[in-house]
């Protein structure tokens, strides 16, 4: 059964964020965080990290959010969250929602051992990671989600050596409750996925591709189209990860039916981060993003085939 | 009810009767009996706590911020590596000002791995603003660890319980342990000061600038140093407030009098040895000895290190003859820690006796009540005559 989608129309109008709030000029996670506390209601405790978000919700003694944000240390976000989940339970309070909202080097360095800990435990809160794949808050350095190629602060004059952490197949291999991808620009994509996450018992995990235009070398007019282009290009892909079965999402469903994707080169080359992939590097990574394509297809024809003749 | 059981298990039994709510921790000898004892009362069913099984001590300690910011009361324990692996996260507690208790079952820090007992672990963290008490008997650790919290609850300040591995850990002593119902009208339930939740939502530990501001009301709204300040001049009281909830512990339980220090054949002493934990009680003994020999020593088993009570050790020491300061630990390249701190409190007195320092039972070396004998007299006998600060005892053996 298809699940009811939420559009500009029928969002609520409430405000969980003040506007006049500390993020960047075109900041992917200022739309996230907008979105996502409509998505999560008041009925919630956050659980935050140092990251952008830390500085984005405003400096003592004010606060751009109107929910209660607990902060805590880089490397603990899962373990303060599976602490006042236990002083939730140990309250008898079985509905207040506790969501972890860090960013990627908080989930993907620093705080992935906690975050291993909890999926095994098998805590019951929603854990968000905010990837605009770099320390952005530092001053843009690499972190372990930032794509080979990257020019950071730290690997200046080749970009990045390594490839990226697949931090959602990282937490899928845990099988915890549930695991999505999202993108700053689906907003009500990631509002809906929060909603169905916050449905289910367990641990949920949500992956959020944030465009951040300083990180990026990008204008900042350019983070919602930028982010498009990632998705449209094929090289970011949605999905929702349930029960050990992966389906792709919209957006990125809608990719199945097409021939050709365009070029990835055209959303490297809306970034000045990757003005150091040399041509070869990006025919590389061209060749990956149309073989995982594939692969998608492929899957995508034995499932048809074995659902048998639609009626 | 008096019971014959080993030091964890009196450290169990204490936070079992303070109804603690949520437990983390993560396994480390000599730590490990008191964690197994407490997972051991929640799953039978009879101790009705979430017991959170971390995957490192940085986030046991996380996990009780956690809890004890939603107003949960919260217990963790560990040792050596262990606490240093919280270093950050005790600094984050006492500075979030979040009332808590953790045993530090005192052991040697690595490197070279080592799991005998002495004191550097808690002492290298004496100034991340937590209160840091030591046991020196089972009695104690079962008394201290339900004291601490309601101390650390009307101060909000985080309560370190030490007590040594082994020599108290995992040796068996006949205690007394306090009926529940007394317990509860001594310990009040948990309220964090703040809510966390819906209800009335909070943001806690946002970014702090160097300075003060106004609030949205106009009002002055602290920066980090007022902050600062504000856990230095609450620490302070604590002492006092320590006192005062000994005083009603020992009114409703019947146990108590020593909150900062135990006396022992010290009103007419010349000579003071001053220890802390298991090792004050083996010099009691030696203290007895020395008096048959005529000489006038007497024993300062201190309890409460931080806040350090400068006064009452002025008042106590100021007057004496000579101070001998026994400790497992020392700031390397200085003295030992204690002693320091116990010559800056001595030193705006009028009359400043010497202070003669040892160090000792390192790495669990051994030492005997022959070692404290001889020392004691030897500093009684040199009077004060020079001295190398600190002596050794046990080097070569």
């Amino acid at each position: 059964m298809e699940e009811k989608k939420t559009t500009v129309l029928n969002l609520t109008d409430e405000e969980f964020v003040y506007p006049g709030n500390r993020a960047c000029t075109g900041c992917g996670l200022n739309i996230l965080y907008r979105i996502g506390l409509k998505a999560i209601g008041r009925d919630a405790i956050l659980v935050v990290p140092p990251s952008c978000l830390t500085v984005m919700q405003g400096l003592y003694p004010i606060t751009s959010t109107q929910l209660s944000v607990l902060n805590v240390t880089f490397a603990s976000t899962a373990a303060a969250a599976s602490g006042v989940k236990a002083a939730l339970r140990a309250q008898k309070n079985d509905h207040t929602q506790v969501v972890a909202w860090a960013g990627d080097g908080g989930t993907a360095d620093i705080g992935i051992q906690a975050l291993s800990g909890a999926i095994e435990r098998g805590e019951d809160f929603l854990y968000i990671c905010y990837d605009n794949e770099g320390y952005m808050n530092t001053g843009v350095q690499r972190s372990g989600t930032t794509p080979q190629g990257a020019l950071t602060a730290n690997t200046s004059i080749n970009g990045k050596r390594e490839r990226s952490k697949d931090v959602p197949a990282i937490v899928a291999a845990h099988s915890p409750a549930y695991v999505a991808t999202c993108s700053a620009a689906y907003p009500m994509d990631f509002h809906d996925k929060i909603k169905k996450a916050l449905s289910l018992k367990g641990l949920k995990y949500i992956h959020a591709h944030t465009p951040c235009p300083p990180g990026w070398a990008m204008e900042e007019r350019m983070a919602v189209a930028i982010g498009r282009l990632a998705v449209s290009t094929g090289i970011y892909v949605l999905y929702e990860i349930e029960g050990g079965e992966m389906r792709l999402s919209e957006p990125s469903a809608k990719l199945l039916g097409k021939k050709k994707l365009p070029p990835v080169s055209e959303y490297l080359e809306a970034q000045g981060r990757f003005k150091a992939l040399g041509k070869e590097a990006v025919e590389k990574l061209q060749q990956e993003v149309d073989a995982k394509w594939a692969a998608y297809r492929r899957q995508h024809d034995v499932a048809l085939a074995a659902r048998g003749p639609q009626s | 009810m008096f019971v014959f059981e080993s030091g964890n298990v009196a450290a169990a039994t204490g936070v079992r009767l303070a109804r603690v709510q949520v437990i983390a921790a993560y396994p480390i000898t000599p730590q490990t009996p008191l964690t197994e004892k407490l997972s051991e009362y929640v799953d039978s069913g009879s101790f009705d706590a979430e017991y959170v099984a971390v995957e490192s001590e940085h986030s046991a300690l996380a996990v009780c911020i956690g809890a004890s910011s939603t107003s949960a009361r919260t217990f963790t324990a560990t040792s050596a590596n262990g606490l240093l692996y919280m270093a950050e996260q005790l600094h984050w507690t006492a500075g979030a000002r979040l009332p808590m208790v953790m045993c530090v079952v005192n052991r040697a820090v690595g490197a070279p791995f080592n799991i005998w007992n002495d004191h550097q672990d808690s002492i290298s963290q004496r100034d991340t603003g937590w209160i840091q008490i030591y046991a020196k008997d089972h009695q104690e650790i079962l008394d201290t660890v339900i004291k601490a919290y309601r101390l650390s609850e009307e101060v909000c300040i985080p309560v370190m319980v030490c007590y040594d591995g082994y020599y108290l850990s995992h040796t068996y002593m006949p205690y007394d342990v306090p009926d529940q119902v007394a317990v509860d009208a001594f310990l009040p339930p948990y309220e964090y000061r703040h809510t966390l939740g819906p209800n009335n939502p909070t943001s806690l530990n946002t970014v702090t600038l160097p300075g003060g501001r106004p609030d949205i009301h106009g009002e002055f709204a602290p920066g980090y140093m007022e902050l600062r300040h504000n856990l230095h001049m609450e620490m302070k009281q604590a002492i006092d407030i320590y006192t005062r909830i000994d005083g009603e512990f020992a009114e409703i339980i019947g146990r108590g009098g020593n909150p900062i220090a135990e006396k022992h054949l010290c009103d007419d002493a010349e000579y003071v040895a001053v220890a802390l934990g298991s090792m004050a009680n083996q010099i009691k003994d030696v203290v007895v000895r020395l008096r048959d020999d005529g000489l006038k020593v007497g024993l300062l088993a201190l309890s409460l290190y931080r806040p350090f009570p400068s006064e009452f050790l002025a008042a106590e020491l100021a007057d004496r003859k000579g101070v001998i300061v026994f400790e497992k630990a020392l700031s390397f390249g200085h003295s030992g820690t204690v002693c320091a701190d116990l010559q800056a409190a001595l030193y705006p007195c009028a009359s400043r006796p010497p202070v003669w320092n040892y160090i000792l039972g390192l790495g669990g070396r051994s030492y005997q009540s022959a070692d404290f004998y001889d020392a004691i007299r030897d500093c009684v006998e040199r009077g004060s005559a020079k001295f190398d600060n600190p002596g050794w005892i046990g080097l070569g053996r």
